[in-house]
């Protein structure tokens, strides 16, 4: 008998007799209701990401601040991510394409991206791989991640992202910058993932 | 029966590997301030959700349904996985489980992988075993570095290393980074940023060149095929991400019906489990993502025999979040490695012997690790009767027979007034005969007690003597 068969026949062996259960969901499933840029901008902060509210007209020019202000000079900027965006002056915008290698990934000064979801109860950004996002490493290796989060994507609580998202795609899930706290509890930022995180939320 | 083997020897009883610990002042510390930590943040984040007792009975019965319709949701799944590109493999056993990851590195050449946490590897031990094949798997956790950099074992489920403090973990990477990889830095301190920094460094060069990984899953989805790993650091996303083979060993307890339900374990885990709204990085992936290859080996190793149990198989629902552990006042006391298994705390006192079976004088005395105060069931966010199963667990495994013999010594004594009298008189005039061991088989009974002292006269001799305190 092959171990599959062996063991499906002892769960099977186990299960005679026993009654099936039912599921109950009583509690809060996805809602229509939108998001509060509010509330998700204070849970954002709560993880120590820095934070920025812009309207369309201003994200350019936030997103040269920002980068002007770590001294970056070289940033990924993943297909479809819009380019009106990203007119920063004197930084190189790198295309992943063709795929860089983790090492060249290693080298640059950070990434900026768009997101597939955002949730305001949590202060998390989901990113699904789609256009402006770009593959999971590129939001992994460099030490810096900018996000461009529209307020149409901030749903207000998990079970709102998980009816949004495709599970077929593969999905990140980010609450905050990278972080442990393995050392007598003290939270360290930056272990292996982005030390920094950054949000600029598009009224 | 085959021996079911859970990462950790099973040669002392628990009382006696709890008395070393309970000596241990700085570990009690480091476990006290830990402890206390997390459970504080844990109340506050469950405090702040309004339906908290509604997901959690939804979790309780989502698992409670997955587990009376296993068959079923396995096979969905194996279907689900095979149709997204990856590979399915089944274990009975942890050496079978073991053979399987063995021969999935090796057809790929490779002698290095990393691996991102995962009780079920440690359950197998799988790093020796492939250590034995001439593969060497390197932990990328910080807190399974600095165990296995140690040369120690894991105590907590998901603070591994909550034993250990700074001091302990700067000498630990000073002394033992290079015989690994990179060596820390020379000037390396013991403030926590430092000590990140240099296991950032150490382990990145793994990550950039390594091309094999080994994961567990927290969950797996039937339904859709989808893995999904909760982390904090962004090693789980750096082994899940760059290696070309990703192989997860995966419990067969883990399996959800549908990608729905995560909507109510993306709540209860990171609250239950660090104290946090959302853990900082979640990833899923269904089948080969990404070109990656994927391998799923689904593992039994001792599943099936807890399933078969009525009141045990409950155990099969957790979720490995910890508040039990982090709320027990003998977990506090002892610590994780007194436990002799991977699963220490609460939920190891009834999940290891009932995985492994009650054949060793451990796994017979865990079911008596407890104080069954209760406080593991009011924090479990599934729900599990921990106390009930303990109860059910000792019904079987009967108390060690010193303790019965003087149990019943007792009853032989107390019948009687006048029996109880003499004897404390005879106690009196010899206490100092008395040691503070008990000889032979009876030891068992003050290793883990305290014998009190005997006084020099009894109550009952005081209050002849002074007309009950008048004289
Ligand atoms: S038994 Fe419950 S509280 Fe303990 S680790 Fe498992 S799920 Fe968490």
């Amino acid at each position: 008998m092959s171990s599959r068969d062996l063991i499906l026949a002892r769960v099977r062996r186990a299960l005679a007799g026993v009654p099936d259960a039912g599921i109950t969901r009583a509690y809060r499933g996805p809602s229509a209701a939108p998001g509060e840029i509010r509330l998700y901008e204070e849970r954002v902060r709560d993880y120590r990401a820095v934070v920025h509210v812009v309207d369309e007209a201003g994200v350019a020019g936030r997103v040269a601040r920002s980068l002007a202000g770590r001294g970056a000079r070289r940033i990924v900027v993943p297909g479809g991510f819009p380019p009106r965006w990203f007119a920063a002056e004197g930084v190189e915008a790198v295309a992943d394409d063709p795929p860089l290698s983790a090492a060249d990934l290693d080298a640059v000064d950070g990434v900026v991206t768009t997101c597939a979801v955002a949730i305001a109860e949590t202060g998390t950004i989901v990113l699904d791989t789609g256009p402006g996002q770009g593959r999971r490493a590129l939001t992994l290796v460099p030490d810096y991640h900018l996000c461009v989060v529209r307020a149409a994507q901030i749903v207000a609580a998990v079970p709102d992202a998980v009816a949004r998202l495709d599970p077929a795609r593969p999905l990140t899930w980010i609450s905050g910058p990278s972080a442990t706290s393995d050392i007598e509890l003290n939270r360290v930022e930056g272990v292996h993932g982005p030390r920094t995180l950054e949000v600029l939320i598009v009224r | 029966m085959s021996v079911t083997f859970l990462g950790m020897p099973a040669d002392r009883p628990f009382p006696r590997n709890a008395a070393r610990a309970v000596r241990d002042s700085q570990l009690r510390f480091n476990l006290r301030k830990a402890t206390r930590t997390i459970r504080a943040r844990r109340a506050s984040v469950v405090a702040e959700a309004p339906d908290w007792a509604e997901l959690r009975e939804a979790g309780r019965a989502i698992k409670e349904h997955t587990l009376r319709n296993l068959d079923r949701y396995l096979v969905q799944l194996e279907e689900a996985v095979t149709a997204a590109g990856g590979h399915v493999h089944w274990a009975a056993g942890a050496a079978e489980a073991n053979r399987i990851v063995a021969g999935l590195v090796k057809a790929t050449g490779e002698t290095e992988v990393v691996k991102v946490k995962s009780m079920a590897t440690q359950e197998i031990g799988l790093n020796e075993a492939l250590l034995e094949q001439g593969i060497t798997a390197y932990e990328t956790d910080l807190a399974e570095l600095i165990v296995q950099l140690g040369d120690d074992r894991p105590s907590h489920i998901v603070v591994p290393a909550i034993h250990r403090n700074r001091a302990e973990i700067r000498e630990i990477f000073a002394e033992h980074m290079s015989g690994w990889g990179r060596p820390a830095p020379e000037d390396l301190t013991d403030e926590p940023a430092a000590l990140a920094e240099a296991a950032r460094l150490h382990l990145r060069e793994r990550f950039l060149k390594t091309k094999v990984a080994i994961s567990g899953a927290n969950f797996a989805i039937a339904e859709t095929g989808t893995m999904v790993v909760l982390e904090s650091e962004g090693n789980g996303r750096m082994c899940l991400t760059l290696p070309r083979t990703l192989i997860s060993v995966v419990g067969i307890e883990k399996v959800l019906p549908s990608w729905r339900d995560l909507e109510v374990f993306l709540q209860l885990l990171p609250r239950s489990s660090t104290g946090e709204r959302m853990n900082p990085y979640t990833s899923t992936w269904t089948g080969a993502a990404e070109g990656q290859e994927f391998h799923l080996v689904l593992l039994d190793n001792g599943r099936t025999r807890v399933l078969a149990d009525e009141v045990g198989r409950q155990a099969l629902r957790c979720i490995r979040c910890s508040a039990c552990l982090n709320v027990c006042p003998v977990y506090e006391r002892t610590g994780g490695h007194a436990y002799g298994s991977v699963y220490p705390g609460p939920i190891g006192a009834i999940l290891t012997p009932q995985l492994r079976g009650m054949g060793s004088e451990l796994d017979r005395s865990l079911p008596y690790a407890s104080s069954l105060c209760g406080a593991c069931y009011e924090v479990c966010p599934v729900a599990i009767d921990i106390p009930s199963v303990l109860v059910d667990l000792r019904s079987r495994a009967r108390h060690p027979w010193p303790e019965r013999a003087g149990m019943a010594a007792a009853g032989w004594v107390f019948e009687r007034h006048g029996r109880l009298a003499r004897l404390q008189r005879a106690g009196g005039r010899l206490r100092r005969l008395v040691p503070r061991r008990l000889p032979g088989p009876l030891g068992g009974w003050t290793d883990t007690r305290d014998l009190p002292e005997v006084p020099r006269e009894s109550f009952r001799e005081w209050w002849d003597r002074t007309d009950g305190g008048r004289r």
